[in-house]
């Protein structure tokens, strides 16, 4: 076998998700009521293009998911075959020339010459100080002030004619499936979309589709000669590191929520439901938990997570999986933290929902009391949890950010947004200015809060009955 | 004739999208003379609140005025400017609403809300002349110790106050018109009879023009001088009130008054209008009323038919009226329907001759006894949520349910009728007395051991859009007893049984693969009765099956549950607040005020010679509409008194016409009369003058 794959705890978590995540899809696509609004949030034209960017960012993370570790070329004496130590992603064999073209320090963008003046030695003997030519990035130019523009535009408009042609392919296959599907000629649906005219807004969707890919190609063909983000300190490629981040980002804004989401469901309703002392019981637990400061919190659980993985460091086969388990605990701790806002807003709504006639006929029916919960209050609630889960979701990767920023966030080998602003603060002070880590973690982090938002904007807008028919 | 204060031509009103608009008003003519009261009458969803907002220009966003015009004592009001508008309305005229709750600002003091309509309208900038007005308007609305009410919040007034103040900031700018839009559908009927004799007194004092919108034909019968029917957006029929009942011209007008239940209809069904109101953003071509009704000809589905007018105040839109125009004073219209025109409303059933449907009840041995039943709420206040205090919601009532005859509970909103139902079936806990069915005693079974009991006992609730769960399906809804109860297990089985209920309440039993949203509000009823049948009850709890349904709706469900209690002999407790349902339907009343039952016997001797001063309140402030039949309203100042810190002694006597001095400090005991009669009142013990004390069944 060329590799053994390797399923960290994220990993198996992301896989379950995925798993609810389609259950979930397969149940809302029977039940009308799941289906309609979910029908208005495709409908929106800002849903769906919301919708491609992020699945761009889901597609990149899910391919970061993806752990394995490839055999070694050689077998060792003994004949056995050999794995390589390091954990690898689906998503480093694809940029494996971006992770693999280090530089020695910084260089910004573009660059063809580090950020820092060495002394270099020139053919006839003598040392001067000077920028030096790059190992890697523009390497392929000999003259590169001449060249480099030139150069740039040229395999810009390579990757924009590939990416191009790639969306006209997908462009082509979608109307193709879609004339099939309505039994219609090719180019009356050609038009209809052309023109704005389905239900579902194609024009916007492929639209956003053409840009997202363009994007990619362009910075794609670039990424091949040069650092397109520049490098950091270690000469490590930003733009690798901000992807890879990507990874971390969604995790800790998915899996939080799927770790809280069963307390607060079940308290939530239990508490509404029951009244009595089942209330007055999880409303003390929660008020507890919201009177302790949050971050001191995630400090205590991080610094002790610390202290015990130092403790047994040979529990852990690899540096990777030390970082994924630490940011499990993190994911653990935020969603401890956090689900009882969700928990509150659920116990009002069973409050009301158990005064209600047809919770109250089934109570004269002689209905149980699970059963009217998993039958009649959770279904009813459902709109709630959705809200709640995709207007979290920005929070808590913004969250993550700031809690990486003051250390005590993901694992510092780990690549994430928050420890790329971290590392970058104290080059803020240099002269001339570090700036390209910081701006782009900024906008990778900014791309994603905003699509998950103006998401969040239409699903709450989909699914609030008061917002209906407005 | 006087020259008319409001003149509505052609007024057409459109809502929603321009492409397939809704057209909500249609062609609307009317006249309304200074000083009169003007009833715009008709079922939910006709458009009545529409044109009141359209002459008010207050229509929501997506809506919009068409064609017509407005004139205001000879003010074009649709072609004013919306700051020009400002003035008229508040001004020279005002609006009240349906809604005291909603319709004033939670927190702004009474005196605050009243004076900014002063101001806004008189021009008196300074606050103390602002002040003195809104005294002034406060005891004109007959609000007692007025000085201390405007410094009072919206809270501390009951419905009834409440509404005087409405009415008060209605009357602030001097109005020449008041609109008034259901303006005593949310109150009880003794606040409502005060709302409208109030509503009589301001306009004969001030000389108003009213415009009363309303679906209560009572009401209209007993304020209202001229009455025009809407159906469907248009205008179906105007006639003068007295001739209207006497002889109404429209097939549907004839409906309406055919299905009021009352007494004189006992023995029979109601008449019912079958289908819903057409929806009214299809294109019409003939008449809007065709598929309901029944005397239709080809010419009504071919031709939508002209207003007709028969005389200045008399007119109608139906063809069929056209063809008997020569004779519409002399013959009736309505030979074509097989239902009976209304007879003569006869004050009810001779009181010798007990009505011939009641069986002898000591025979019978009662399926159900409750005897003292109490449930009390604490009231927590306080970190250490201390019980500082009960609300005495349910305070010791007994009723004796027996197998195919109804039990009528009647009070007013408050009274606790809602709470004994629900505690008879054990969904509220009780906190003392008992409930013996077939002499087990319920009180007290844990939630596992009262299940058997949950197959015979079954409640119909009030509001049928919040009784069913929107989640699911109808099938899966009404087998949700079988399901528990474990009587259909399977669901083939199930579902079976699905259909021959929805065969019983008369709908398709294709409705089972569909969601509730998508019947109307009569047929959810039907659904929801359906869904109580499915256990095959012996009792059923009607919590008001039939107040939040329209007239014609309502007579389809009394007729079925009506049927159902002869084909099934259910015993029924029937909560409601209607008198006229109770008088068709009911065999024994039971009358409830503040958590206790004040009057007891059968309908017929409780209706016809009420001995409690407050069944007889309660009697004389429903709006009848037949003028014969009216009472003298015996007034009933206030409110109900919170049942949390209930009067001393009677609880009625603050509120009590007739009370004496022993009335203060005891309870009356529960004085019999009859076998099967009983009342709790020092006034009936003690023989002080009652209308008929010459009947022989008072002991003394």
């Amino acid at each position: 076998m060329p590799l053994i794959p390797v399923v960290l705890w994220t990993d198996a978590l992301v896989f379950l998700l995925l798993a609810v995540t389609a259950l979930f899809a397969v149940w809302a696509a029977r039940h009308e009521h799941l289906r309609a609004p979910w029908r208005r949030v495709v409908r929106s034209r800002i849903g769906v293009a919301t919708l491609v960017v992020l699945s761009a960012y889901a597609v990149v993370g899910l391919l970061d998911t993806v752990h394995f570790r490839l055999k070694l070329d050689r077998a060792d004496e003994s004949g056995e075959v050999r794995y390589a130590p390091e954990v690898l992603s689906l998503l480093d064999l694809a940029l494996s020339g971006l992770r693999e073209r280090q530089e020695k320090t910084y260089s910004a963008p573009f660059a063809t010459h580090l950020h820092a003046k060495e002394a270099l030695d020139q053919p006839d003997g003598t040392v001067i100080r000077d920028y030096p030519r790059l190992q890697h990035g523009g390497a392929h130019l000999a003259d590169p002030e001449r060249d480099r523009a030139w150069d740039i535009a040229w395999r810009s408009l390579i990757g924009l004619v590939q990416g191009l042609i790639l969306w006209a392919l997908l462009a082509a296959g979608l109307v193709w499936w879609l004339a099939r599907r309505h039994g219609q000629p090719f180019d009356a649906v050609r038009n209809r979309i052309l023109k704005g005219q389905t239900q579902i807004p194609w024009r916007t969707a492929l639209g956003t589709l053409g840009l997202v890919l363009v994007l990619a190609f362009v910075i794609g063909e670039l990424a091949l000669k040069y650092h397109v983000l520049g490098t950091d300190k270690v000469g490590e490629d930003v733009l690798y590191q901000a992807l890879k981040s990507i990874r971390t980002g969604l995790l800790i804004g998915t899996l939080t929520t799927l770790i809280m989401l069963p307390a607060a469901i079940l308290l939530g309703i239990m508490a509404g439901y029951f009244r009595g002392w089942i209330d007055d019981l999880i409303q003390y637990l929660y008020t507890t938990l919201n009177s302790i400061p949050g971050v001191l919190l995630i400090a205590a659980t991080i610094l002790m997570l610390q202290v015990y993985m130092s403790n047994h460091a040979d529990e852990f086969a690899s540096l990777v999986e030390r970082a994924d388990l630490r940011l499990l605990f993190l994911c653990l701790i935020l969603g401890v933290t956090s689900w009882t806002g969700l928990c509150r807003l659920l116990r009002g709504e069973a409050l009301k929902l158990r005064e209600i006639d047809y919770v109250q006929a089934a109570q004269a029916l002689g209905v149980g009391h699970f059963t009217i919960i998993a039958r009649h209050i959770l279904p009813n609630v459902m709109h709630i949890v959705l809200i709640t889960l995709v207007l979290d979701f920005s929070g808590l990767v913004l969250a993550e950010a700031v809690l990486s920023y003051v250390n005590i966030g993901v694992d510092p080998t780990m690549n994430s947004w928050g420890n790329m602003i971290n590392s970058a603060r104290l080059e803020l002070a240099r002269d001339p200015i570090v700036w390209w880590s910081l701006a782009a973690a900024f906008l990778f982090m900014f791309t994603l809060v905003l699509a998950a938002n103006l998401f969040a904007d239409v699903v709450r807008d989909a699914f609030d009955p008061r917002l209906r028919g407005v | 004739m006087t020259e008319p204060l409001l003149h509505v031509t052609g007024l057409t009103t459109e809502l929603g999208d321009p492409t397939r608009p809704a057209r909500v008003v249609d062609g609307l003519t009317l006249d309304i003379r200074p000083g009169e009261t003007f009833a715009l009458l008709g079922e939910s969803g006709c458009g009545k609140s529409m044109t009141a907002l359209s002459l008010m220009r207050l229509l929501p966003p997506s809506g919009r005025i068409t064609a017509g015009s407005v004139q205001l004592g000879g003010t074009e009001l649709l072609s004013l400017t919306e700051a020009e508008m400002r003035q008229v309305r508040g001004g020279r005229m005002a609006m009240i609403f349906q809604e005291p709750q909603t319709s004033l600002n939670p927190v702004l003091t009474v005196g605050t809300q009243i004076g900014e309509a002063v101001r806004l309208h008189q021009g008196e900038t300074r606050q103390r002349l602002g002040a003195e007005r809104a005294v002034e308007l406060l005891r004109a609305v007959g609000i007692p110790d007025p000085e201390q009410r405007l410094n009072e919040y919206p809270h501390q007034l009951s419905g009834g106050m409440k509404q005087r103040v409405m009415i008060a900031m209605a009357l602030a700018g001097d109005p020449r018109l008041l609109i008034a839009d259901e303006p005593t559908t949310a109150l009880d009927v003794t606040i409502q009879a005060q709302v409208l004799r109030l509503l009589k007194a301001v306009q004969s004092a001030n000389g108003l023009a009213v415009l009363l919108i309303t679906h209560d034909l009572g009401v209209v019968a007993e304020t209202a001088e001229r009455l025009a029917v809407m159906y469907a957006g248009q205008i179906v029929e105007t006639a003068p009130v007295a001739e209207f009942f006497a002889q109404p011209l429209h097939p549907y007008s004839r409906h309406l008054l055919e299905s009021l239940p009352d007494a004189g209809k006992r023995g029979r069904r109601l008449a019912v209008i079958p289908g819903r109101v057409p929806p009214l953003d299809t294109p019409f071509q003939g008449c809007r009323f065709v598929e309901r009704c029944p005397a239709a000809i080809k010419r009504c589905r071919l031709e939508a038919p002209e207003w007709r007018a028969f005389s200045d105040e008399r007119g109608v839109r139906c063809h069929l009226a056209e063809l008997d125009a020569a004779g519409v004073s002399s013959r009736p219209v309505s030979d074509r329907t097989d239902s009976p025109t209304p007879e003569p409303l006869s004050p009810t059933s001779d009181p010798n001759s007990p009505p011939s449907d009641t069986p002898t009840e000591t025979a019978q041995v009662p399926l159900l006894t409750m005897r003292g039943l109490q449930v009390h709420f604490p009231i927590h206040q306080g970190v250490l949520r201390r019980v500082v205090g009960h609300v005495r919601a349910v305070d010791g009532i007994s009723l004796d349910l027996y197998a195919g005859r109804t039990l009528a509970l009647v009070g007013e909103s408050g009274c606790g009728k809602t709470t004994a139902g629900k505690g008879l079936l054990q969904l509220v806990p009780p906190t003392g007395g008992s409930v013996r069915y077939r002499g087990q005693e319920l009180i007290g079974l844990s939630h596992r051991r009262l299940r058997p009991f949950r197959k015979d006992l079954q409640i119909v609730f009030q509001d049928p859009f919040a009784s069913m769960n929107p989640r699911m399906l109808v099938g899966d809804i009404l087998g949700e007893g079988l399901q528990a109860l474990r009587l259909a297990p399977k669901r083939a089985e199930r579902m079976r049984r699905v259909a021959e209920l929805l065969e019983l309440v008369g709908l398709d039993p294709e409705s089972a693969d569909r969601y509730p949203h998508e019947f109307s509000g009569g047929q959810r009823q039907r659904l929801c009765i359906a869904r109580a049948l499915a256990v095959e009850p012996r009792i059923l709890v009607c919590d008001e099956p039939t107040s939040a349904l329209d007239v014609s709706v309502q007579a389809q469900i009394l007729n079925l549950l009506k049927d159902l209690q002869e084909r099934l002999g259910l015993a029924y407790l029937f909560i409601t607040h209607d008198l006229s349902v109770v008088s068709y339907l009911a065999h024994e009343v039971a009358v409830m005020y503040l958590g206790r039952v004040v009057e007891h016997g059968r309908v017929a001797d409780v209706l016809d010679d009420p001995r409690h001063p407050y069944t007889r309140a309660l009697l004389s402030a429903v709006p009848v509409v037949d003028p014969e039949q009216r009472r003298q309203i015996i007034r009933l100042e206030g409110d109900m008194p919170s049942p949390r810190h209930p009067p001393s002694g009677c609880h009625f006597h603050p509120r009590c016409p007739e009370a004496i001095e022993v009335c203060r400090h005891h309870y009356p005991v529960e004085t019999r009369l009859g076998s099967t009669r009983r009342v709790c009142c020092h006034c009936v013990d003690v023989g002080v003058a009652t209308q008929t004390n010459g009947d022989s069944k008072i002991r003394s």
